[in-house]
């Protein structure tokens, strides 16, 4: 297992970096953070649309979510794998085929816990905020959002964690992150698969297991604060 | 574009066949598991507890495909060359991914129950103790039902989760609906009509999984228990 990590880590950890294409965990990490941090925009529009006062907007987002939610990620990547490239006539590379599947999945996910956010806040403050005068979309960005989101921070943070692990799909099309890099490592020693996918395992493992850790000291500390207020 | 001919929706229903024997096959599996840790757990043994608790880690922070890759590539080098051959040739595909799915699912069931259980305030155990009980009696009469009912919720997205992630099978060429669907569009190219269909067929599993959770939970529901004695 050593003999494994000390021959390919390179090949783990950026891929064929410096003379290649850029690859492995670092990839993995690229396609992760992007993802949540272009889902957010999208994720805050749609939690906004299902809790807007007119009904169709709130129907139209909450179909959406429902859809999204009610597919496999994998199904979504091939949509886009295959679909994209047919409706721009452009061949997409494997990266933004994953990082906008994956926008689209966690932006789903992600309205939820900002919903759940925004529906914590009690309405006595909406209404106060109204009454004296403020307008709905001050409201929204000025009293609600700004506690809803630091409300559920850890949550979104957890989220990361769950994007991590859902990159590894990636390796179904073809692209060079951690799962792909682990295979290609696996196909050129070709006798230990046990030992290549162990340590894949622990990889991720350990990449996971620290940010949910992290989770649970942000979520402590959100707590903290809250109950100080 | 045109729409896909009979045989070929044959092959995408064979599919969801297959998805389904899975999910099904890997929930029970998941249940089994789940409820032996939480008992295990229960036990309070420092040890025990060790191990359940690194169960439970190792599988909420490995990705699902790590998961069903290594025991595709990776178990069946610890099996006995008679094992193994045997396993080869009844189809090692579904039942090792089935193995993988179970065992993952298995985890987060786990710590649904348990939040379920300790949403419960010991007092009611005591009490129960105190009027006489016996600890399986309490367990069964007093504890279980309040805490199944707090944990119906989580558990239903579960297996709304789980439904979807037999997906991954693919992956190892387990033949589900994924699969059949890339071989479809491999063969005619007709895209949209491959993937919608597929799609669809993906929807109507997942809102039928929710409409049922959201029966199971209106059953079970304390408000129609209370509306009932009343």
């Amino acid at each position: 297992m050593l003999d494994i990590i000390r021959e390919y880590w390179p090949l783990l950890l950026v891929g064929q970096y410096p003379h290649g294409p850029l690859g492995g965990l670092a990839m993995t990490l690229i396609v992760a953070g992007l993802g949540l941090l272009l889902s957010l925009p999208l994720a805050l529009m749609i939690a906004i649309a299902r809790v807007s006062p007119y009904r169709w907007v709130a129907r139209c987002a909450a179909a959406l979510v429902h859809v999204v939610r009610g597919m496999p990620l994998l199904m979504l990547i091939f949509w886009a794998y295959f679909v994209v490239p047919k409706v721009t006539g452009h061949a997409v590379s494997g990266f933004t085929t994953l990082v906008c599947a994956l926008v689209i999945y966690e932006s789903a996910y992600l309205s939820e816990v900002i919903r759940s956010g925004i529906e914590a806040i009690p309405r006595g403050q909406i209404e106060a905020s109204r009454s004296l005068g403020v307008g709905y979309w001050r409201t929204m960005f000025k009293v609600v959002l700004p506690q809803a989101l630091f409300n559920v921070l850890p949550s979104m943070t957890s989220q990361f964690v769950s994007t991590v692990k859902e990159t590894s799909l990636g390796y179904v099309i073809s692209v060079n992150e951690l799962t792909f890099a682990a295979n290609q490592v696996n196909n050129l020693v070709l006798t230990k698969p046990l030992q290549v996918f162990g340590v894949l395992a622990i990889i991720y493992f350990i990449v996971c297991f620290t940010l949910s850790r992290g989770v649970s000291l942000l979520d402590a500390r959100v707590r903290r604060t809250r109950a100080m207020r | 574009m045109k729409f896909l001919d009979s045989a070929q929706l044959l092959q995408l229903a064979s599919g969801m066949v297959t998805t389904l024997q899975l999910f099904a096959v890997a929930w029970v599996l998941a249940f089994t598991i789940a409820l032996t840790l939480t008992v295990v757990r229960t036990a309070n043994v420092r040890a025990t507890t060790f191990i359940v608790d690194a169960y439970v880690e190792y599988h909420r922070n490995v990705p699902l495909l790590v998961q069903v890759l290594f025991w595709y590539f990776g178990m069946p080098e610890l099996l006995p060359d008679g094992v193994r051959a045997w396993l080869y040739q009844h189809n090692a595909e579904m039942s090792l991914a089935a193995i993988a799915l179970g065992l993952g699912s298995a985890a987060y069931i786990a710590e649904d129950i348990r939040s379920g259980l300790r949403a419960i305030p010991t007092m009611q155990f005591e009490a129960a103790r105190a009027l006489g009980c016996s600890y399986l009696q309490c367990m069964r009469l007093v504890i279980v039902p309040q805490a199944l009912r707090i944990a119906i919720p989580p558990l239903v997205g579960r297996a709304l989760l789980l439904f979807k992630n037999t997906s991954v099978a693919m992956a190892i060429g387990v033949v589900e609906l994924t699969y059949q669907t890339r071989e479809i569009e491999n063969e005619t190219y007709r895209t949209f009509a491959t993937f919608g269909a597929a799609t669809i067929m993906y929807l109507i599993g997942s809102f039928l999984l929710m409409y049922v959770g959201s029966r199971i939970q209106a059953h079970y529901s304390l408000a129609r228990k209370e509306g009932r004695r009343a």
